[in-house]
């Protein structure tokens, strides 16, 4: 046996966190599929809308935008609080980590209230093709952003619990990825769904 | 570094010795078994064989018309450059096996051979040529065979609806509606215009032409045509619930005259009996059976199931699974279900949905007056 | 040549492994899962095969009496439901689980306990899917359940337990591609380039990708069904605006990657076993591994070649036909490869070396027949009859499972320390291989002659009775022939020859361990230097290019490393698994099931809360 100069990784410690970064990359390439095969429902079956109402007759843009800026303000704190993991601020990388579970939480409020004015509007899933599918799209994406709310919340309270030794930071990243990606899917959803409305 | 490299040994022989005892018993037993349950065969009532006029009625092999031949001659064409690529390589693989298979449990030395980059351009290059080569009669057949007929040929045009488990053809220039047995004039196209009124079906005769679905919702097309006239049969060839197997349909090609004169008689309503048995059938008909059977000319009028205005004069009924005989009859309408697997509790006929037909409680008074009834709607 | 003690089974962290059931149920090791999911696929294939065999005997005589329509619909959906999800992506799983490590010289998996919840969750799924037979009836709508036959009857539950049970078990495919993606990445022995890393490995990283990409598409297309069926949607519902041509869609887009995932490991055992019992390297390594990714790629441009008489229109369809007729180029790249691997060799032909080669005669028919496929107005005859299931049984039983087989009979030897005998292993190929032909060469002409698929009885009168006899007399020699497997199995669990660390002179990592692995797979992390690292320690190249041997051969019997960290075993993968389980039989018997929902959640959150806050590996020192 040759001797090398490559000393082999400390036995049977594989980086973790590394791998677990790149367990999220992979995962989310899956969620690109899963949303892709959503929106392309919901672009074959927009203009099919029965008897009920068309999507220029319920959607109300105005609202809309502000509950997207609402999410994208979400992904800059969310960003903060990466940052502030990255210099071991780990007072304000909780702050910011329950403040974009926070503005999640007023997004998610939006749509429920937008929902339900969609509903009084006879809109509803068994209205239409077109009803099914909005409302499949737009709550798949709502429940991955509560989804998220929860993982913040949980991080915020394992930091605060001292369970979120140094060096754990790197949950914040992966749940970043995570949290910027759902917000990603929002904006297109937001184009295709709301603004480009044929 | 001891191989393992076959049977050695005494163990392996006691082996050996039980197991092909063991083995051709198992081998008898199973034998037995299939001998005895193919007399679970069940009774023919159908009778393709007094009426076919070949041993394979479905055969894609033995094409009757110009779409058929079409699409035979491309798999011939296939079928050969296919067959000459297997006995290439099969016999690659067997001559190579024997070629320098191991000898004597000892191996030779071996070259360490790692590839050669220009067989590997040959391999890569030689399958596309050909694939290339295919692919020019195959996108030429494709839209030759997909287009719609010309306007000089004038087609026939037939509405084809698929139901589960049976066809409705509707002839618009007639006036038409019929089931299961479509009659078209041989040496002229016929233009098929197709939907389902459920779940997806497919629209198949062999002898005639590939297959199409029927897909509700959306409209589907096949041009079909026969050379010469003549009995084809066909079945739905797509999965489309429990009678699946027994939704078949059976295409007669005819002279222009005798299509002619079958259209003219299939558009003429019917004046229901007045006397006798068939009176009486006729009554219990618009009893029992007009919630979902028409008879053009009377006030039977429901297309939920077959029309039946002509129904003597055809072959066979019920999805053209059964011959159409009184006897047959007869255990039909003694309970449906009995005959063709179907799901008639589940039928709901306000909101259109029909799985088939129920056993409708007949006395054997009432069918007999039926089948005198159905006798005379020629 | 390589001598091993017995390996020391003293470890320096991590609590001893638990012992018997709890044992198996906590484990995180990738060899017990792999047995696990080993074993699992053996007994569905006994399942799967009953369920063909009462077809068969339904479909050897004309107007056959023997099965009722209702319950053949159910044995065609459940046999190739289970064949498919069931038996040949678990059993690829239960290599790829086993070997995967040990190829890349690693001691686990990425993801230990998420590997075991992976695991569990197949299981419950198989369990969920075939169950239904005993509760209420199986699913009946085809394995590719078309819309909107799947939809229509919503008072019977069987394609819910299609639905929901299909989701569950690409769940837990999902879950190990991103597990499996990221070993590969990230826990390559030092040394170890893309480039060195063995065939089978290449063709598990194409497969993870191919289920990472395809999954998710179905598993939209499902929601949709099962929301159609109960909640009163509208996707499917063609009435008020739904269209069933999206299911078809949706559905291929998924299925035709999925038949890759289910040939591709196939490829990969053969490319291990075909340079072994011939002494020389796989022959165009390079080119093997990059037609395997171009197959990857390509396959998701062909889905709707099984849309050819859906109505499409000629555009399409000549499109679909092309991309079809192309992706043919690289599969015979590999075959040609192989050709030349065996080429020139030293062929020794044991049972896997006999698996292997039948796998290339019987794949060349069935991808042959796949070509005739994809001459789009040919396939308007072919498409829905016995043809296209002669051409998928040839690829997918000809092809995948005779190359697991081989498989098999390869890798018995290291999995159980113990040989399998040479002489049953013969009788056990060559009566498979007359038993397969016998039974599906004759349903080619029976598609021709106009036999469609899917149909519970025949008349008479079409000249169908004699190949379905003679198909029927076939299918039990198949199972005959397995029967010569479990006896092999049988009798040389105790009293087989005695295996040794390497029985076939083998070119890869795995057989530089004793046979068993020891737990820690390897007692010092080798660094690489070559493909066929092991090989290259045995032999040296001499000056004509043949092999000869090293002397003194290399020394396995290395002293085990300090601090080998292994991962503990833990209960929480299989009790959130058992609590997704209850949660699905609830969601199938709603509304009153949503107790059970609720419970199943509960378990579930349990579960997972657990195995988060649980450490991977206990530090005891």
């Amino acid at each position: 046996m040759t001797t090398e100069t490559l000393t082999p990784p400390e036995q049977g410690v594989p980086d973790m966190n590394n791998m677990r970064k790149i367990a999220m990359w992979v995962f989310l390439g899956s969620e690109v599929l899963f949303f892709g095969s959503l929106i392309t429902t919901f672009l074959i079956y927009r203009t099919r809308v029965g008897d009920g109402p068309s999507a220029s007759q319920v959607f109300d843009i105005p609202f809309t935008s502000i509950s997207s800026f609402i999410l994208l303000m979400s992904s800059l704190t969310m960003v903060l609080a990466h940052h502030a993991s990255f210099r071991k601020d780990w007072r304000q990388m909780r702050v910011w980590l329950l403040a974009t579970a926070a503005l999640g939480m007023v997004f998610l409020a939006g749509q429920v209230f937008e929902f339900t004015e969609f509903v009084d509007h006879g809109l509803t899933v068994t209205t239409s093709p077109f009803g099914s599918s909005f409302f499949l799209l737009t709550g798949v994406h709502g429940a991955h952003v509560a989804v998220g709310v929860l993982l913040l919340a949980a991080t915020a309270f394992m930091s605060f619990s001292g369970r979120l030794r140094d060096g754990e930071g790197m949950n914040v990243e992966i749940i970043g990825l995570y949290w910027h990606f759902v917000d990603i899917v929002w904006i297109v959803i937001f184009t295709v769904v709301y603004l480009l409305q044929v | 570094m001891s191989v393992n490299d076959g049977d050695t040994g005494v163990g392996s022989r006691v082996i050996e010795r039980t197991l092909h005892r063991k083995r051709t018993l198992l081998m008898l037993l199973l034998f037995a078994a299939i001998l005895v349950l193919s007399a679970c065969a069940g009774t023919d009532r159908l009778g393709i064989d007094s009426i076919a006029d070949s041993d394979l009625p479905q055969n894609s092999l033995d094409p009757a018309g110009p779409a058929a031949r079409s699409i035979d001659g491309l798999w011939w064409l296939v079928f050969w450059i296919a067959t000459a690529v297997f006995v290439m390589v099969e016999a690659a693989l067997v001559f190579t096996i024997f070629k320098f298979r191991r000898r004597d449990g000892k191996d030779r030395p071996v070259k360490q051979v790692h590839g050669s980059t220009r067989l590997e351009i040959a391999w890569t290059i030689v399958p596309v040529v050909l694939m290339a080569a295919l692919a020019i009669p195959t996108i030429a057949t494709l839209f030759e065979l997909r287009a719609e007929p010309d306007p000089s040929e004038n087609a026939l045009q037939i509405g084809v609806t698929g139901h589960q488990w049976w066809w409705e053809f509707y002839y618009p220039e007639y006036g038409i509606t019929t089931a299961n047995e479509m009659h078209i004039p041989a040496g002229r196209a016929v233009y098929l215009t197709m939907t389902s009124a459920d779940v997806i079906h497919s629209f198949w005769v062999p002898r005639l032409n590939g297959k199409r679905d029927l897909v509700p919702g959306r409209t589907t097309n096949l041009t079909m045509e026969a050379d010469e006239p003549g009995l084809f049969f066909g079945q739905c060839a797509e999965f489309c619930g429990i009678a699946h197997a027994d939704m078949r349909q059976r295409v007669f090609a005819e002279s222009e005259s005798d299509f002619a004169a079958w259209a003219a008689a299939q558009a003429e309503p019917v004046t229901p009996p007045t006397e006798g048995l068939a009176a009486a059938g006729w009554d219990t008909f618009q009893i029992s059976c007009s919630s979902c059977h028409a008879i053009d000319g009377t006030s039977a009028v429901a297309k939920l199931a077959p029309d039946l205005t002509h129904f003597a004069s055809r072959t066979t009924f019920a999805g053209a699974s059964i011959a159409r005989t009184d006897g047959h009859l007869r255990e039909w309408l003694r309970n449906p279900v009995d005959l063709k697997p179907m799901r008639p509790e589940f039928n709901d006929l306000s909101a259109g949905r029909v799985l088939g037909m129920p056993d409708l409680d007949l006395t054997e008074q009432q069918i007999d007056e039926l089948i005198a009834f159905l006798d005379t709607l020629e | 040549m390589a001598t091993l003690n017995p390996p020391r089974e003293e470890l320096h962290s991590s609590g001893p492994a638990r012992e018997g059931v709890w044992g198996w149920l906590t484990t995180t090791d990738h060899k017990k899962i792999g047995i696990l999911y080993g074993g699992s696929a053996i007994v569905f294939f006994l399942v799967g095969g009953i369920e063909a065999l009462l077809i068969r005997v339904q479909l050897a005589v004309p107007n056959g009496e023997f099965l009722s329509a209702d319950s053949y619909s159910q044995m065609f959906t459940m046999h190739a439901t289970t064949m498919v999800f069931l038996v040949v992506m678990p059993a690829a799983a239960a290599f790829t689980n086993y070997f995967l490590p040990l190829l890349i010289g690693a001691r686990d998996v990425a993801f230990p306990r998420l590997n075991a919840f992976s695991y569990w969750v197949f299981l419950f799924g198989g369990i969920f899917l075939t169950t239904s037979f005993f509760l209420g009836g199986a699913p009946d709508g085809g394995w590719f359940g078309y819309a909107p036959l799947s939809t229509q009857l919503n008072e019977v539950v069987r394609m819910d337990y299609w639905a929901l049970g299909l989701q569950f078990v690409g769940l837990a495919s999902l879950l190990a591609s991103v597990n499996f993606i990221t070993t590969i990445f990230a826990m390559r022995a030092p040394g170890m380039t893309l480039m060195r890393m063995p065939v089978f490995v290449w063709m598990a990283l194409v497969i993870n990708f191919l289920l990472l990409f395809s999954l998710p598409i179905i598993t939209v297309g499902l929601i949709e069904v099962f929301l159609d069926r109960n909640l009163g949607t509208l996707f499917f519902d063609a009435a008020n605006g739904g269209d069933p041509i999206l299911w078809q869609h949706l559905f291929w887009l998924f299925g035709h990657p999925e038949v890759y995932v289910l040939i591709l490991p196939a490829m990969g055992v053969v490319s291990e076993i075909l340079p072994t019992f011939s002494r020389k390297p796989l022959f165009g390594r390079s080119f093997v591994i990059f037609s395997g990714i171009a197959i990857g790629f390509m396959g998701f441009g062909v889905w709707a070649h099984h849309m050819f008489t859906a109505g499409l229109g000629p555009v399409a369809e000549a499109a679909f036909a092309l991309t079809t007729m192309f992706i043919a180029v690289p599969t015979g790249v590999k075959i040609f490869n192989w050709l030349g691997t065996i080429w020139g060799g030293s062929i020794r032909l044991a049972t896997p070396m006999l698996f292997s080669l039948g796998f290339i005669a019987m794949f060349v028919i069935g991808g042959l027949s796949g070509v005739t496929h994809s001459i789009a107005p040919a396939d308007w005859q072919q498409t829905d009859t016995y043809y296209v299931v002669a051409h998928l049984h040839y690829v997918l039983f000809g092809g995948a499972v005779l190359g697991l087989l081989g498989g098999l009979y390869y890798w018995w030897p290291k999995i159980t320390g113990k040989m399998l005998h040479e002489g049953l292993g013969k009788i056990h190929f060559w009566s498979i291989l007359v038993g397969f032909n016998l039974t599906f060469a004759p349903m080619h002409l029976l598609g021709l002659n106009g036999m469609p698929r899917r149909t519970y009885r025949y008349p008479e009168g079409l000249g169908f009775e004699f190949w379905n006899f003679l198909a029927t007399l076939g299918s039990f020699l198949i199972a005959a022939s397995m029967l010569v497997l479990f006896w092999n199995i049988y009798r040389t669990w105790r009293r087989g020859e005695v295996a040794g660390p390497d029985p076939w002179d083998g070119r890869t990592l795995e057989w530089t361990t004793s046979s068993p692995p020891p737990v820690y797979n390897f007692a010092q992390i080798p660094v690489v230097e070559h493909e066929d690292d092991f090989w290259h320690r045995k032999y040296t190249t001499s000056e004509d290019g043949t092999s000869v041997a090293i002397d003194p051969p290399p020394n396995m019997d290395l002293e085990p490393d300090a601090n080998i960290h292994l991962p503990s075993p833990s209960f929480y993968p299989a009790l959130a698994a058992a609590g997704m389980f209850v949660i699905l039989m609830g969601l199938v018997y709603l509304p009153w099931g949503l107790v059970a929902v609720g419970a199943g959640f509960l378990a579930t959150m349990w579960g997972l809360f657990g195995w988060s806050m649980e450490p991977l590996t206990r530090e005891d020192h």
